[in-house]
């Protein structure tokens, strides 16, 4: 798989106008600093936290255990629970259950799972028509791009953007670019196919091991629409998302979307606990990577994820990037630290597009160490030469510059006569240098510190 | 007291006045500092990139400059090379004297709040508008302010040594603790980003008529001076041991 070029597809978010990058930025940075506000209104917060975590790693290292009770007690309900060993078995068994049906057309609620692998265009090829009903989702569906954001999928895009799209998708007014109308026109276009779906086909955002029951929390109420109105219902959920128990959910309820957008809790928070009468309910609980991660000592707790995308509003290089440039499921902090689990080739560069500034381990949740585990990837792709030759040769001369103390005396002699010996246009030259094409080079000076240390300092000289 | 000084590599080579005010500013309290002249860098920049075969080159060399030095604390003007010797510096075997060595490294506006417990700088006057840089190094891994992630106790070191001088006026920006953008090698090799987000850094200071910055991360600086001055924004940019040593500027 060719290696995603981050840093390019950065510079062409950034560069394509100044209006796109503005808004994104200022979005997100308004939804972290309605977290933080939110999060000052609980005099526990750090507790909750400190438990979120706590619970999160109790139960991935009781894992198996937990699974079967899930399992156990999920069928006591009458779910029907399938196990999917990676994306091709949950496609698979996705579509065994459909065909079985003899469904044609699903509407599905945002699920990540089902976008890490790839349900919809597997499920398109096979004939079936697939409807996104959340609003970013469907935005996205009908751009034919991936959600660029875990909680707010089509964030990247204008409200000029979306009237453009609709006008053309839809046969909306391009020149009506109000957010509302925008968003009645939409429902009045989708709703209808909701009626007349075969089958709906949600994620789950916890799944509670104690009583086999599981829950999806949505701002539109539209995974309510999916599960309630076809016959059939069909869940993907990770095996990372099992809770113990129901008393669990309480502090994870709480801490969930206060993070994510800074509200009290989601609009909607739905339980489901088995089939209605007449109908039918399905769960693939799906590993695809999962076990292997949690095998991985540096890498495990990523598992205590839980999908909020605090890490990613507080990111000042995604908010400047936008989640496409990522080009994998997960984006912003917490996909760099996931994507190269599913393919550490293609995602090698992901790891070196952060500025390790550290903000989102301080504000996820769950307490996920990010900006340590991206330090701990770079040192993954590096020692397995996943980074560009050019690149780790560099690092190679710094080495043998930086630890030989007479050479670096010279090296910077060497600095200061290029920075002021030749000409602006050799040293302000962007091709040459990435540092001159937004910056002006600093002074260099011709007396070190050392020299003057020397000169001055003589006698406590040792 | 006793003190080594850690002179990161590109405070020697670019910035040598604010290696001179942290010496002076300390010998002006009474401690006594030695310069080990053969240092070079804290491997920082390979570490940063996940080299850990030639950090360990740069780690050796600065253990072989400071672990045997008879001191008290080993003091640095640089928040995030004083975070590599306290956080990571792990590419080399850690025997007692390395361990020894990173447990009394301090940056220094922590040495004089926390250590010297000096924050009365009061004699001194700066009449201008300054915010405050502290870097995300400073600020998320040595905690020499409060997180603004967290729901703790707000405070800033750097702000309490500041506050003292005469005549100064500090504003805090739109978004103090936002990263610049510098990142280390994150400048070059993610120009786009990193640009942008030192001009949008810039922008919010000329937004709140700020005349100086002052931080105690020269590195970060070296990055926000390239973009204003780029610009032409006429910001100053002082390391804050220029600012309490009165100089040199």
């Amino acid at each position: 798989m060719k290696k995603v070029n981050i840093e390019k597809n950065a510079a062409a978010f950034i560069y394509q106008d100044d209006v796109h990058v503005t808004e994104h930025d200022k979005n997100l940075w308004n939804a972290r600093v309605k977290r933080d506000k939110a999060a000052s209104e609980i005099p526990e917060w750090e507790e909750l936290r400190n438990l979120a975590s706590a619970i999160k790693e109790h139960t991935l290292t009781h894992l198996d255990k937990y699974i079967e009770q899930f399992v156990e007690n999920a069928e006591k309900r009458g779910i029907k629970v399938h196990f999917a060993k990676d994306a091709i078995e949950h496609n698979a068994i996705a579509y065994e259950i459909l065909s079985s049906h003899n469904v044609k057309n699903i509407i599905k609620s945002k699920s990540m799972l089902q976008e890490e692998c790839g349900m919809t265009p597997f499920l398109e090829e096979k004939g079936i028509n697939v409807l996104e009903t959340d609003l970013g989702e469907r935005i996205q569906q009908l751009s034919g791009q991936l959600p660029s954001h875990i909680v707010m999928p089509a964030i990247h895009q204008t409200k000029e953007d979306v009237a453009k799209l609709f006008a053309e998708k839809i046969g909306t007014d391009p020149n009506d670019t109000d957010p509302s109308s925008l968003n009645t026109a939409m429902r009045n276009n989708a709703r209808p196919k909701f009626l007349v779906a075969d089958a709906g086909m949600t994620g789950g955002n916890f799944a509670i091991a104690e009583t086999g029951t599981f829950v999806v929390c949505t701002n539109e109420g539209n995974a309510d629409l999916t599960a309630s109105l076809p016959p059939l219902h069909i869940a993907s959920i990770g095996i990372e998302k099992i809770l113990p128990k129901v008393e669990d959910l309480g502090v994870f309820i709480r801490i969930l979307s206060r993070s994510a957008l800074g509200t009290p809790a989601t609009q909607y928070t739905s339980h489901f606990s088995g089939p209605r009468a007449g109908s039918t309910m399905h769960i693939i609980l799906t590993d695809n990577g999962r076990s292997k991660r949690l095998a991985m000592d540096e890498f495990w707790t990523s598992l205590k994820c839980i999908r909020c995308g605090a890490c990613m509003n507080t990111c000042p290089v995604y908010r400047r990037s936008s989640g496409l440039a990522y080009s994998a499921t997960y984006s912003g902090p917490i996909g760099i630290i996931i994507d190269p689990t599913f393919d550490p080739k293609k995602y090698s560069e992901l790891p070196y597009h952060s500025s390790l500034c550290g903000s989102c381990t301080e504000v996820c949740p769950v307490h996920i160490n990010i900006a340590e585990q991206i330090m701990d990837w770079r040192k993954v792709m590096m020692k397995n030469k996943e980074v560009d030759f050019s690149r780790r040769m560099a690092f190679k001369a710094a080495g043998v510059v930086l630890s030989n103390p007479k050479l670096f005396r010279v090296v910077e002699k060497v600095a200061y006569n290029a920075i002021n010996i030749l000409p602006e246009a050799i040293t302000e030259n962007k091709t040459l240098d990435p540092w001159a094409a937004h910056r002006k080079l600093p002074d260099v000076k011709k007396e070190t510190f050392r020299d003057w240390y020397i000169k001055n300092r003589k006698s406590n000289e040792q | 007291m006793k003190v080594a000084l850690f002179v990161p590599c590109y405070i020697d080579l670019i910035y040598p006045e604010v290696a001179i005010a942290t010496l002076e500013l300390l010998e002006k309290h009474n401690i006594e500092v030695v310069v080990p002249l053969n240092q070079t860098c804290c491997g920082q920049p390979t570490a940063n990139e996940g080299d850990q075969k030639n950090s360990a080159k740069m780690e050796k060399v600065f253990a072989q400059n400071f672990q045997d030095l008879n001191v008290d604390y080993i003091v640095g003007p640089a928040g995030s090379c004083v975070k590599q010797i306290k956080l990571h510096f792990d590419a080399i075997e850690q025997t007692e004297k390395v361990t020894a060595m990173r447990a009394k490294t301090i940056e220094l506006v922590e040495f004089f709040t926390d250590v010297l417990k000096i924050t009365d700088f009061s004699d001194l006057s700066f009449p201008h508008t300054v915010a405050i840089h502290n870097s995300c190094s400073s600020i998320r891994g040595l905690h020499i302010s409060s997180r603004s992630e967290w729901q703790e106790p707000r405070f800033n070191k750097t702000e309490e040594l500041l506050k003292t001088i005469q005549n100064i006026n500090i504003k805090h920006i739109n978004r103090p603790d936002e990263c610049c953008g510098f990142g280390g090698t994150f400048c070059v090799t993610d120009e786009a980003v990193s640009a942008k987000m030192g001009q949008d850094k810039v922008s919010d200071y000329v937004g709140n008529e700020i005349e100086y910055v002052v931080s105690p991360d020269m590195s970060c600086l070296m990055h926000q001076k390239g973009i204003s001055d780029k610009e032409k924004t006429g910001l100053k940019f002082l390391h804050v041991a220029q600012v309490l040593n009165n100089g040199p500027f």
